[in-house]
């Protein structure tokens, strides 16, 4: 029998439906994998038995001719998203021991409505608060990637870092995860798996603890487009629970998977060519739209003017409702707490204690700029900079543009410790390219396109129009075919 | 109309008068069976805690979703309040850390409140009436409570109220003395209860008020005003305004300066002291709360709402007015407490003859009725005499079977005893007797027993009054004393 744990979701549901192996086998194969990789530190809690469980049953389903679309296929939660009586913490000492009472929409539709199995919670940088997944309470996450002839660790980037870890590492056979300003997109390409944030509004955010409300979108971390196509139909959907969610049928996204690009065209925005860009970098961004021509697109060169301000905007906007949504957090109901002798000190005890350095930083940042004498000159320009950036793209749409290529990030993984230095901008820096999409609400989709010098994965995005994540896994999926699939060795 | 100079609403200083300037932002609960944003009951009364939604508790990923009901009510009362119906508002997040506040911030409107501008015209006791500008009206969230007295030295939180939805209807600074601020709360709340958006019961805490004032010489700019906190009686109103005007003329006359404060109204000692200043006063950070689209409906919905709008209490008093014939005065009476309309209302309904009689009706509902009630500590809903039994008592009189001092004893009987009007009128022999011969014969007897007082009368036709007392008396009650009247003008050729 092949390795269980290499196989891509859509094989292992081919290979269920088939009866090769069992739900239970595939489940299996999965936490014997965890367990010899925790030296990754991927995943803050694994629940094997329940794991078995639910395996269990989606054989029972198999053998009944039943189950859902996921049925039996197992996944990871990015620690993000509550899942009923199971510890919730967003990777931060705050939460502490926290179980639902609540199970995410998100994760309800995979694992009840979908007959998924889950793993375990996947780490995550604290309250999705990072690029590199060290500021996660239970530690750094490891990249399965190394560096050619170097035991030097890696981050995967974050703050999806536990999701894009495992699942390149075949930890688990797709993970859930969120993007807030490039947190799906960036630890993709870092670790050579697929990775699409959705329109904002295309999943719910319902039972997922917030980071900044008008920005973040969960979607799916996969190791192919076809997978993260087959994962986000699964995520996908109106909430009434959640009013900012869109009320529009959910496509069939596998079915565009190998569908032809020709004459689609493709945006290439001259604003994303930064100075100092590292060549490789450049190559693999031409590289790419070689790629998509060859495939009948025509590719144009566009202009988004407001790029630039699109990072300064953003790290205004996220702190700002961090600010708010964390202040719920402060030991009276849930949680950790630290006694004071009064409840203002019984607050700043507990928030002291309970949030690490970079979410105390965003949470002053964003109490400054919301303060009063501040809002206009902060906030509200910043607002005002979002409506803007959204009119450029909005501009290139309706020229006729179907989709803009761009790099997904400036470099590949860097090392542990390397960026979170004193100077918090240069971590900042990792989602030059993908914050736009979310400060536009708009998908965006991160597909492995090529290697750096040092054997590192890297990868392309691909932003699109709002609710059109078709367009943009057709394109994904030429990328794939073209780049080839690659797995980092098992050195751990 | 807008409150005038009055001499009498000024306050004599040592140094001269004072004019008081006072707002209110009044925190009315709505009636509706949900919270705001969360399907969480809002009954009153329950078991701590035991009305509350993982929303309400602001567990990590809740989101509010607006509760439709509670933004009809919002614009039912804008309606009613004669005001601007916004048809896009923003709800906005205000941020401070409270243990009864879950959340960390209180969803609220700030910038976009959904009812704009409107007014209330305010009745005062001597008959005349003013305007008192509405600003705004906006929807938020109320907080949980915190319980101090379980624990030596722990505070319990109760989140039954948290997330229970307020209106909060600000004022302009339009009223001049505590009469008419308190008039003003009166007639808001008749308004929310006509309306039924606000039960308006200010033991429960539905409704409260801030209460805004300052003083100033009279013609002057405004004052640096102070606010009281949450007064929840209109008696507490009108106590915590007059000493907090005096308090701020005593600084002012001593050569001091107002502080802008925010106070507390202690109703113990009838005083209010300070809570914060200016300076310590909360940076709320308010921001559009990004969990929430902006809130927007059609002029449609709006003029749904407005068709089905019930009639309010100056509609109802100016069609007293208009097609009863009441007073002015007698008209507010009725209208001022919706009970007390509802009842009239339901004798009208029982009349024979609501155009004759509903003059005759007000009457005996206010003075009667309503005295009776009054004087016995009994609400309308435990009045003795219901409105069918009032109705028939009236129709006698207007159709001349009992006459007005009969139809009194005929209440008397049907307060203590009960039962209907015309069967006792029947069964007691209480009609009038409109047996001409009769009265005439009555009349005759008291004219040949009385020479003396004939020949008064005769002189001063004023005196028939006598002879009518007379004659009714005799007749226990039972003769119609117009009848009497024109008989003994004949008789006594007058």
């Amino acid at each position: 029998m092949t390795d269980l744990t290499s196989l891509t979701l859509a094989e292992a549901r081919d290979g269920l439906a088939g009866k090769s192996f069992t739900a239970l086998e595939l489940a299996d194969a999965h936490l014997a994998a965890m367990e010899r990789a925790r030296v990754l530190n991927a995943y803050v809690l694994e629940t094997p038995e329940q794991a078995r469980a639910m395996a269990r049953q989606a054989d029972g389903r198999i053998a009944k001719g039943e189950g859902g679309p996921l049925n039996g296929l197992p996944l990871g939660v990015k620690d993000l998203f509550a899942t009923e009586g199971t510890r919730t913490t967003a990777c931060s000492r705050i939460l502490d021991d926290f179980k639902p009472p609540y199970e995410s929409t998100v994760t309800s539709q995979l694992f009840t409505r979908d007959g998924a199995v889950m793993l375990g919670k996947l780490n995550n940088d604290e309250f999705a608060m990072g690029s590199s997944n060290e500021t996660s309470c239970f530690g750094p996450v490891l990249n399965p990637w190394r560096r050619q002839a170097s035991d030097a660790k890696l981050v995967p980037g974050g703050s999806s870092g536990g999701s894009a870890s495992a699942v390149a590492a075949g930890l688990c056979l797709g993970a859930t995860a969120t993007d807030t300003g490039g947190s799906i997109r960036q630890p993709a390409a870092f670790t050579g798996t697929v990775g699409i944030k959705p329109t904002y509004g295309r999943c719910s955010r319902w039972g997922i603890v917030a980071f900044a409300s008008s920005l973040d979108q969960a979607g799916p971390i996969a190791r192919t487009v076809r997978d993260a196509a087959i994962l986000l139909r699964s995520m996908a959907g109106h909430d009434p629970k959640d009013t900012t969610s869109v009320d529009r049928a959910v496509p069939d996204y596998e079915a565009v998977v190998g569908k032809s690009v020709k004459g689609m065209k493709i945006g290439l925005p001259r604003e994303y060519r930064l100075d100092g860009m590292p060549a490789e970098i450049e190559k693999l961004w031409s590289q790419g739209a070689d790629w998509l021509k060859a495939a009948g697109a025509e590719l144009v060169e566009v202009s988004l003017p407001h790029t630039k301000y699109a990072l300064p905007a953003y790290y205004i906007v996220a702190p700002a409702e961090a600010s708010s949504n964390l202040a719920r957090y402060d030991g009276v109901r849930y949680g950790a707490r630290a006694a004071g002798n009064n409840i203002v000190e019984m607050y700043e005890n507990t928030r002291a204690i309970g949030f690490g350095a970079e979410v105390r930083r965003r949470i002053m940042i964003g109490t400054y700029v919301l303060s009063a004498g501040y809002y206009d000159a902060y906030y509200l320009r910043a607002q005002k900079v979002r409506t803007l950036i959204k009119k450029d793209f909005e501009d290139c749409y309706a020229a006729g543009v179907d989709a803009i290529l761009t790099p997904a990030t400036p470099s590949a993984a860097f090392g542990i410790g390397e960026k979170a230095g004193s100077d918090p901008i240069e971590m900042y820096l990792n989602d030059i390219f993908t914050v736009t999409a979310n400060m536009a609400g708009l998908p965006g989709i991160s597909v492995p396109a090529g290697k750096d010098a040092q054997g590192l994965p890297l990868g392309l995005q691909l932003i699109g129009r709002p609710f059109d994540e078709e367009t943009l896994l057709s394109l994904g999926a030429i990328i794939e075919q073209a780049t080839g699939r690659f797995k980092p060795e098992v050195w751990w | 109309m807008n409150a005038p100079v009055k001499p009498s609403n000024l306050i004599k200083g040592a140094t001269g008068d004072w004019e008081m300037v006072i707002g209110l932002e009044v925190h009315a609960q709505v009636t509706s069976n949900a919270k705001l944003f969360s399907g969480a009951s809002t009954a009153f009364g329950g078991d701590p805690n035991s009305h509350v939604s993982l929303v309400d508790a602001a567990m990590p990923g809740m989101l509010p979703v607006i509760n439709e009901e509670c933004v009809r009510q919002a614009v039912r009362t804008g309606l009613g309040l004669n005001a601007q119906i916004n048809l896009r508002s923003v709800f906005d997040r205000k941020n401070y850390f409270y243990p009864d506040l879950p959340q960390g911030y209180q969803i609220s409107q700030y910038k976009s409140p959904i009812v704009g501008e409107g007014e209330v015209v305010v009745d005062l006791a001597d008959g005349t009436s003013f305007v008192v500008g509405i600003e705004r009206l906006h929807l938020e969230q109320d907080a949980g409570k915190s319980l101090h007295e379980q624990h030596a030295d722990m505070s319990a939180i109760d989140l039954n109220r948290s997330g229970v939805a307020l209106m909060e209807i600000v004022s302009k600074p339009d009223m001049r003395s505590s009469e008419q601020a308190k008039a003003y709360v009166t007639k808001l709340r008749t308004i929310l209860r006509y309306l039924a958006t606000c039960d308006g019961d200010m033991e429960k805490g539905s409704l409260r008020a801030d209460v805004n004032v300052s003083v100033r010489r009279p013609g002057e700019p405004f004052g640096t005003r102070c606010e009281i906190k949450n007064v929840n009686s209109i008696r507490f109103i009108g106590q915590a305004i007059e000493h907090e005007a005096r308090r701020q003329i005593e600084i002012l006359e001593d050569g001091g300066s107002i502080d802008q404060q925010t106070r507390l109204f202690d109703p113990d000692k009838g005083e209010t002291r300070a809570m914060r200043s200016k300076e310590e006063a909360h940076d709320y950070r308010y921001f559009p709360d990004p969990d929430l689209l902006p809130l927007e409906f059609s002029q449609s919905f709006v003029d749904a709402l407005k068709t089905d709008l019930p009639e309010l209490p100056d509609q109802k008093k100016a069609r007293f007015i208009a097609d009863l014939g009441l007073t002015p005065y007698d008209a507010a009476v009725l209208v001022n407490e919706h009970e007390s309309a509802n009842f009239y209302e339901s004798v009208l309904a029982g009349l024979a003859n609501a155009r004759r009689d509903g003059k005759v009706a007000a009457n005996w509902v206010i003075n009667e009725l309503f005295g009776r009630l009054n004087k016995e500590g009994l609400s309308i809903a435990a009045s003795p005499v219901s409105a069918p039994q009032l109705a028939a008592i009236i129709d006698l009189i207007g159709e001349g079977t009992i006459s007005g001092k009969i139809a009194k004893d005929l209440f008397e009987i049907v307060w203590t005893e009960g039962g209907d009007p015309r069967v006792l009128v029947e069964a007691r022999g209480m009609k009038q007797v409109t047996d001409m011969g009769a009265i005439e014969k009555a009349v005759e007897d008291i004219v040949a027993a009385n020479p003396d007082k004939v020949a008064q009368v005769r002189a001063k036709p004023q005196m028939i009054g006598w002879f009518v007392g007379q004659v009714m008396k005799a007749s226990g009650g039972k003769v119609n004393p117009q009848a009497v009247n024109d008989l003994l003008k004949t008789k006594l050729g007058l």
